[in-house]
């Protein structure tokens, strides 16, 4: 039988849900320049409230997951009240390093608050797999993708078109000029970071479903690095592609080099594209070609 | 401006005086102090206590190498446990299958790990930004799962790599007392490899870079060329740590090196003090005795809580401690102390000693 067909279409499932956790991550670098460390957790605590209210609250997913990303979305506006505010005129590499407290902090809260013992999201979907051109597929995962997709589009249609989207495009042109011409970057970096909490409420559902909600949700953040690199780190097209690229790198990697060098190369192979992205195109596919060397 | 991690007003009035490491009185006092409890020490603590230095010591050795390519080249590394398992499997497979002798390994190693880093370092130091940090997560999992899965090097996975005791001329390190001498020795050369770096050509142009790039690339300085080395120092000072820990605890897995421990490298110079030698050495103490404490001590004060629960609050103070010294003392605990010596000095009168703003953003604008 050949397995190609079924392993890329895994592989742009798996590359759509990537790519929905970068949304959050290119976001915040859009809109307040910081390279966000703490992605992966902020998916973690996404995927624990997503749980919450859909397990224990017995909420209906229709209502479930919204009320998920409105709570994420309030937690982005508190990390950047907490963590960000206070460091503005900072360098980057303050920022950076507050990230890395965030996560941290989110690793340890996580657990304290939720208790540490594996939850699984049940499904509000049809258990009966989705037959696609004669290949089986979980239907949880063709939602998840579509839905993943679709908030993404409108994540692009709002920074095209609306007030706010050109507010958060000139503040990550140039904080200065965008600030002198009235543009409010505290707001700004409020609505991206809100809209990247939503994005990891949204993403911890999705990856709940698959994986089970556990300590180990918050390494899918690892892969939000490759992703974005590969795309352009502060492009939301790329973060399409690039998801996509990964998504498919990791499933072929997982199927036909792990039984040569053993488990796990499928986390692996998409940290070596990323090295060799940073190698011969800095700047991703579609990122904007102001990274220079020294 | 962030220049030097000098705090005090410091009158120096001849070059020799700015080029000397010990240019005070009571630079040399203290030299004298330190040297003296270093070789006391064994004889007035017990063997627990001198364990917990000996871990402290493994730590701030790994410390100092970060706050020289954080607190002074101002590039930030998340793969340092990653760099610090290569050199803990070096010196095990030195002495092991190559039969060197171990003070001879452990250099090696450090060597060893600092060559591995570059493999990433030489990636994401040429781009201008924080790629390193990108590059060096990625070198955190890729080492580690290398690692888990050469088993030459390390024996396969759930098994552990051991290094046997040996004895260097008097000093057994299968005793505490030996290892503390081996690990604290390395960690003596360590700091007065570090101070001798930094205050010469070499830790001008990392701070240069660290405070300006351009202008330092517009004054003759090699940014790609520095900002290179002062990775690959960090990343000898992070394999060396991790080739004293593997003496210190004997047998290893990689499980040893997370990312966590390097996320807590990082805290370490934040809560000691970026930027300076000393705080590389408190922020160790701190980071290394807390857990001891929570573990220890809160059962005294009569709170019980599961390991569990305290490996989690860990986290949290952890992180805590990270944010809170970000914001209102960017200096640590160094700063810290040196503020409330000052105010002590001066009392009555309040002047306010001069701020160091060591992570100030002077390229603000770009943004």
């Amino acid at each position: 039988m050949n397995v190609l067909p079924q392993l890329l279409l895994n592989g742009v499932i798996l590359g759509a849900l990537y790519a929905l956790i970068s949304v959050g991550f290119v976001l915040v670098v859009k809109g307040s320049g910081v390279i966000n460390l703490a992605q992966g957790e902020l998916v973690l605590l996404g995927g624990y409230v997503t749980a919450w209210l859909l397990g224990e609250r017995g909420l209906p997913a229709v209502v479930a997951v919204p009320a998920a990303m409105l709570l994420m979305a309030a937690a982005g506006l508190v990390v950047e009240r907490v963590v960000v505010r206070p460091l503005e005129n900072q360098s980057m590499l303050a920022l950076l390093m507050a990230t890395l407290a965030l996560a941290t902090i989110l690793q340890g809260l996580v657990p304290i608050i939720f208790g540490s013992e594996p939850r699984s999201i049940p499904s509000p979907f049809n258990a009966a797999p989705v037959s696609v051109a004669g290949l089986q597929v979980p239907r949880v995962n063709v939602w998840s993708m579509g839905i993943a997709l679709a908030f993404i589009a409108l994540v692009a249609v709002f920074f095209a078109t609306t007030r706010y989207g050109l507010a958060m495009r000139a503040a990550s042109d140039h904080r200065l000029a965008a600030q002198s011409l009235g543009i409010r970057i505290r707001r700004v970096n409020a609505i991206a970071w809100a809209i990247a909490g939503a994005a990891a409420a949204f993403g911890g559902f999705a990856w709940g479903s698959v994986l089970g909600v556990d300590a180990g949700l918050a390494l899918v953040g690892i892969f939000v690095f490759p992703v974005v690199i590969l795309g352009g780190i502060d492009s939301l097209a790329g973060v399409v592609v690039g998801g996509l690229v990964v998504g498919i790198a990791e499933s072929l990697a997982t199927w036909y080099v792990d039984p040569l060098v053993g488990g796990g190369f499928g986390l692996v192979a998409p940290l070596l594209l990323l090295i060799v992205v940073l190698l011969v195109r800095p700047y991703g596919l579609f990122g904007r070609h102001e990274i220079g060397r020294v | 401006m962030a220049t030097t991690a000098v705090l005090r007003p410091q009158l120096r009035t001849s070059y020799r005086q700015e080029r000397s490491a010990l240019a005070s009185r009571a630079g040399r006092t203290r030299l004298a102090v330190v040297a003296g409890l270093f070789l006391a020490l064994p004889y007035l603590v017990g063997d627990y206590s001198l364990d917990l230095v000996n871990l402290v010591a493994v730590a701030a050795v790994a410390s100092i190498g970060v706050n020289i390519l954080t607190g002074y080249a101002g590039q930030l590394s998340v793969g340092h446990a990653a760099f610090a398992a290569v050199g803990a499997y070096g010196a095990v497979n030195l002495v092991g299958r190559a039969g060197l002798p171990l003070w001879a390994a452990v250099v090696v190693a450090a060597l060893i790990a600092g060559c591995a880093s570059l493999v990433f370092g030489l990636v994401a130091v040429r781009i201008r930004g924080l790629y390193l940090a990108i590059a060096t997560l990625a070198a955190q999992f890729v080492i580690v799962w290398v690692l888990n899965h050469w088993e030459w090097v390390t024996g396969g996975t759930q098994v552990a790599a051991s290094i046997p005791a040996e004895r260097i001329g008097p000093i057994d390190t299968g005793t505490v007392q030996g290892r503390y001498y081996l690990i604290v020795g390395f960690l003596l050369i360590c700091v007065v490899f570090a101070a001798n770096l930094l205050r010469s050509r070499c830790g001008r142009a990392f701070v240069a870079i660290r405070d300006h790039s351009l202008a330092a690339a517009g004054s003759g300085i090699s940014v790609f060329r520095y900002t290179l080395l002062a990775f690959f120092v960090s990343s000898c000072y992070a394999g060396l740590a991790g080739a004293l820990f593997a003496v210190n605890a004997g047998a290893i897995t990689p499980e040893f090196f997370p990312l966590s421990l390097s996320i807590s490298y990082i805290a370490m110079i934040i809560i000691g003090g970026v930027g300076t030698i000393a705080g590389g050495i408190w922020g160790a103490a701190f980071v290394t005795l807390l857990p001891v404490f929570l573990r220890d001590g809160l059962p005294v004060l009569g709170i019980e809580l599961t390991s569990e629960l305290v490996a989690n609050l860990q986290l949290v103070l952890f992180g805590a401690a990270i944010l809170v010294f970000l914001v209102a003392e960017p200096g640590g605990l160094v700063q810290l102390a040196r503020r409330l010596r000052d105010r002590v000095a001066r009392w009555p009168y309040r002047t306010p000693a001069p701020d160091a703003y060591l992570l100030d953003g002077n390229e603000r604008g770009s943004r």
